[in-house]
């Protein structure tokens, strides 16, 4: 164990009003990096003053937090109830999942693609719903996601 | 403008604000734009263009304002145009390109789109439009009453004035200079207002509990984790009225001593959050948040904390959690975080729609609020309207009001000739009702004794075409998959009996997986930490009690009448209703239907792959799901 690693294992800030701010500082470390990686959750540890398993676990455990390099344009379709009941959530991250030929969880070799289900959008009365980076689509048919990937220089 | 320093500060500020207001309804021109998430999802940004480029075209001066959800979801976006003195009329699912037509003809000519437009908002001494139906005329809106709900996309939720000249944060003036904190407890207790996030606590009493408590500092925490799937009220509420809730934060925070607050958001809501920023800024800076409120010697800081896309966090102790830095886990209660909370102080956690309406009975009254809705849940119900029905939205419902005239008066119905089947209430912790219970009236328990729950207002309602084991496995991989993973019975329990939901859709159940979902589930329900593990059961096992037959044909059968669960049914035409149009041919990918013009067609059982596109096109009901082995048997000529 080097000096490094040693010194994440020093005793934490007394004010636990500092590991508070850890939500925050790591969405911002994420806005940065685009996601966080080890060193991204090393550097929010030091400025925060928190062990480095600490980070980690707060990290880990909620799904906004991206621990895998993403793509440039994300793409997150919600499996919500309403969504599902009007055909989308399933049927479509199929119908994208062949076009971009990955997985949920993946990003296209390129880097321009990554694909994720997420849990309701909140767009209910306008499902079926997904997002790209920050913009909400609604009401999304198979040809209207087919024009927005063009869109966006999916060649299809 | 200064800060605030005392009540008739406040007034005058506020007889100036409707000065202003009164002067921009009797002699501007105003278009309003329903800018909510579902209004800008829907092209708002793109109207609002077309509505500007219009206006500079035809040199009109207008002033535009934004404002946020009204609940009508299936008509946005929405304009409403406001002449001088005049009624607010509203154009329903305005186009961009409809724009022109509507301003040239309704501005230049004085002429109304009437197929366009959905109804009018009678102007301030109550002139109307002829032959234009009112708001309250309108089924949607008649037999609503609106309290938490009461200015979302009627004012700009951007604009403090507005909110003051509605006579928001009067409950404030009212609680801070007229009444001890005691009194306001004693009045939120008379008011009967339970804890609009679902488990229906008497909020009087939890203010009680937390104020009594002798540790200090005290927090207050607005609940905005909003994550059950079918559910927006809290968004709404947080776009379109967010100083709403911080006038009820503040006056909760005066009753129990509370000095610092927590609004605990979503981050998937980014527009909420950024409304919510600006109103928090704004009281700052009037001076109703911070040191000495309104002159007074309360203290009130209040921050947002953004989540993380965990469900649990709804739950208050992995809320908590979360708000510190943690993972958001839940802990054992007792405990209550009104005794010990966040960093351990005294805390207490009510939700965005009990905020918004503490408000609003600090305002009017203890007595007038309980005689609405019934004797033991007083006042209304926000529901966020989804699912298979024709008026989906947000509406709200004086407690009392029955499935029925929720589902058939104010929703519409169910869509496209199909048949209702189940509501569901509570999202994926509460449970579903069929179409016998559907008189039971909306309140708290009414709905717990029918088997369903309040839960926190997701309604979603379905249709003939829903497999109720399917739907109970949607929202069990839901529920599994939010599991933190922290105590046993909801992380393993959740995943058994998510296993044995998919054996039975999967065409490989058996009688004894019927007993063996309420084993599992009476494990869960007394052995989970939090409501989470204890509630996740409850989807499946109300629909396995209202619809057992349904569960039993899948098992013994291998019968899914719904059509939905692959291999476990099959098509037939019924040739009666059969026009013989031939649109379930063309839409059949496999060229499995045939038939001459005119006559009954018939599906090829060899090729038909089951995949539904004939059941959907079909005008006629013709297309019939059946058992496999009902199939009629057609003798060869």
């Amino acid at each position: 164990m080097n000096e490094d690693e040693r010194g994440s294992y020093a005793p934490l800030n007394s004010n636990p009003k500092q590991r508070a701010r850890l939500l925050a500082a790591l969405y911002l470390a994420q806005e940065q990096y685009g996601w966080l990686s080890s060193e991204a959750i090393q550097y929010v540890a030091d400025k925060l003053s928190l062990k480095i398993g600490q980070v980690q676990s707060t990290a880990s455990f909620y799904s906004m937090f991206r621990l895998k390099p993403q793509g440039e344009y994300r793409i997150q379709v919600c499996e919500g109830l309403s969504c599902y009941l009007v055909g989308g959530a399933e049927p479509i991250l199929d119908h994208i999942s062949r076009k971009l030929g990955i997985q949920s969880g993946e990003t296209t070799p390129d880097g321009k693609f990554s694909l994720e289900v997420v849990q309701c959008l909140a767009s209910c009365g306008t499902a079926p719903a997904l997002r790209i980076n920050d913009e909400l689509y609604e009401r999304m048919t198979f040809a209207s996601i087919d024009k927005l990937l063009e869109s966006l220089g999916c060649k299809i | 403008m200064p800060v605030l320093k005392n009540i008739s500060e406040l007034n005058d500020f506020r007889k100036q604000a409707k000065a202003q207001l009164s002067d921009r309804e009797d002699n501007k021109l105003t278009i309003i734009l329903g800018m909510g998430t579902c209004g800008i999802a829907a092209g708002a940004n793109q109207v609002a263009d077309a509505v500007r480029s219009e206006l500079k075209k035809h040199k009109i001066d207008a002033e535009i304002v934004n404002v946020g959800c009204i609940g009508m979801c299936h008509n946005e976006p929405l304009l409403d145009i406001q002449q001088p003195g005049q009624p607010r009329i509203t154009y329903k699912n305005v186009k961009p390109a409809m724009v022109g037509k509507i301003i040239e003809k309704h501005l230049l000519n004085g002429e109304f789109s009437k197929r366009w437009i959905y109804g009018q908002l009678p102007a301030r001494d109550g002139t109307t439009v002829e032959g234009i139906p009112t708001y309250a005329e309108l089924p949607f809106y008649g037999k609503q009453v609106r309290i938490a709900l009461k200015n979302c996309g009627i004012i700009d939720p951007e604009s403090i004035e507005e909110y003051l000249v509605s006579g928001g944060y009067g409950g404030l003036e009212k609680a801070l200079f007229q009444m001890t904190p005691d009194e306001v407890i004693e009045e939120m207790k008379d008011s009967g207002l339970r804890g609009r996030g679902g488990a229906g606590f008497l909020t009087g009493l939890k203010w009680e509990f937390c104020r009594k408590a002798k540790n200090t500092p005290k927090y207050l925490i607005c609940n905005a984790d909003e994550g059950d799937p079918g559910a927006f009220m809290d968004r709404s509420v947080l776009e379109g009225d967010p100083h709403a809730l911080l006038e009820g934060m503040i006056i909760a925070a005066y009753a129990i001593g509370a000095t610092e607050g927590y609004i605990y958001c979503r981050a998937e809501y980014p527009l909420a959050i950024e409304r919510l920023k600006i109103a928090i800024k704004q009281a700052y800076t009037f001076g109703l948040l911070g040191n000495n409120i309104l002159g007074s010697k309360v203290v009130f800081n209040l921050k947002i904390k953004e989540g993380a896309g965990a469900f649990v966090c709804g739950e208050e102790t992995a809320l908590i959690a979360s708000i510190e830095g943690k993972r958001g886990e839940p802990r054992p209660r007792p405990p209550y975080p009104a005794v010990a909370g966040l960093w351990g102080k005294p805390t207490n956690v009510n939700n965005v729609k009990s905020f918004a309406i503490a408000s609003q009975i600090m305002m009017n009254g203890a007595d007038w609020f309980n005689h609405i809705g019934t004797k033991k849940s007083t006042g209304t119900a926000v529901f966020a309207l989804t699912g298979k029905i024709k008026n989906t939205g947000l509406i709200e419902v004086p407690m009392g009001i029955t499935l029925r005239e929720i589902i058939y008066d104010i929703g519409g119905g169910v869509p496209n000739k199909k048949e209702f089947k189940a509501v569901q209430t509570g999202g994926p912790l509460g449970g579903c009702l069929p179409a016998e219970a559907l008189d039971t009236p909306v309140d708290f328990d009414s709905l717990t004794a029918a088997g369903a729950t309040m839960g926190s207002g997701g309604m979603i309602v379905v249709d003939q075409d829903t497999c109720m084991v399917e739907l109970a496995r949607y929202f069990l991989t839901f529920a599994s998959a939010e599991s933190c993973g922290k105590c046993v019975p909801c992380r393993i329990g959740g995943q058994r009996l998510l296993e044995v939901l998919t054996k039975i859709t999967n065409g490989e159940g058996t009688l004894a997986d019927l007993d063996e979902i309420e084993r599992i589930s009476k494990y869960m329900q007394e052995g989970s930490l939090c409501a989470l593990g204890q509630l996740t059961p409850g989807p499946v096992l109300a629909s396995l009690k209202f619809f057992r037959e349904e569960y039993e044909a899948h098992v013994t059968e291998k019968f899914c009448e719904a059509g939905v669960c692959e291999g476990m049914f099959t098509y037939e035409i019924d040739p009666d209703p059969c026009t013989g149009c031939g649109l379930c041919a063309k839409a059949c990918p496999t060229e499995a239907i045939t038939g001459e013009k005119k006559e009954p067609h018939v599906i090829d059982q060899s090729t038909c792959i089951q995949c539904g596109a004939c059941y959907d096109v079909c005008n006629f009901g013709a297309v019939l799901v059946k058992r496999k082995h009902e199939l009629t048997v057609i003798e060869p000529i």
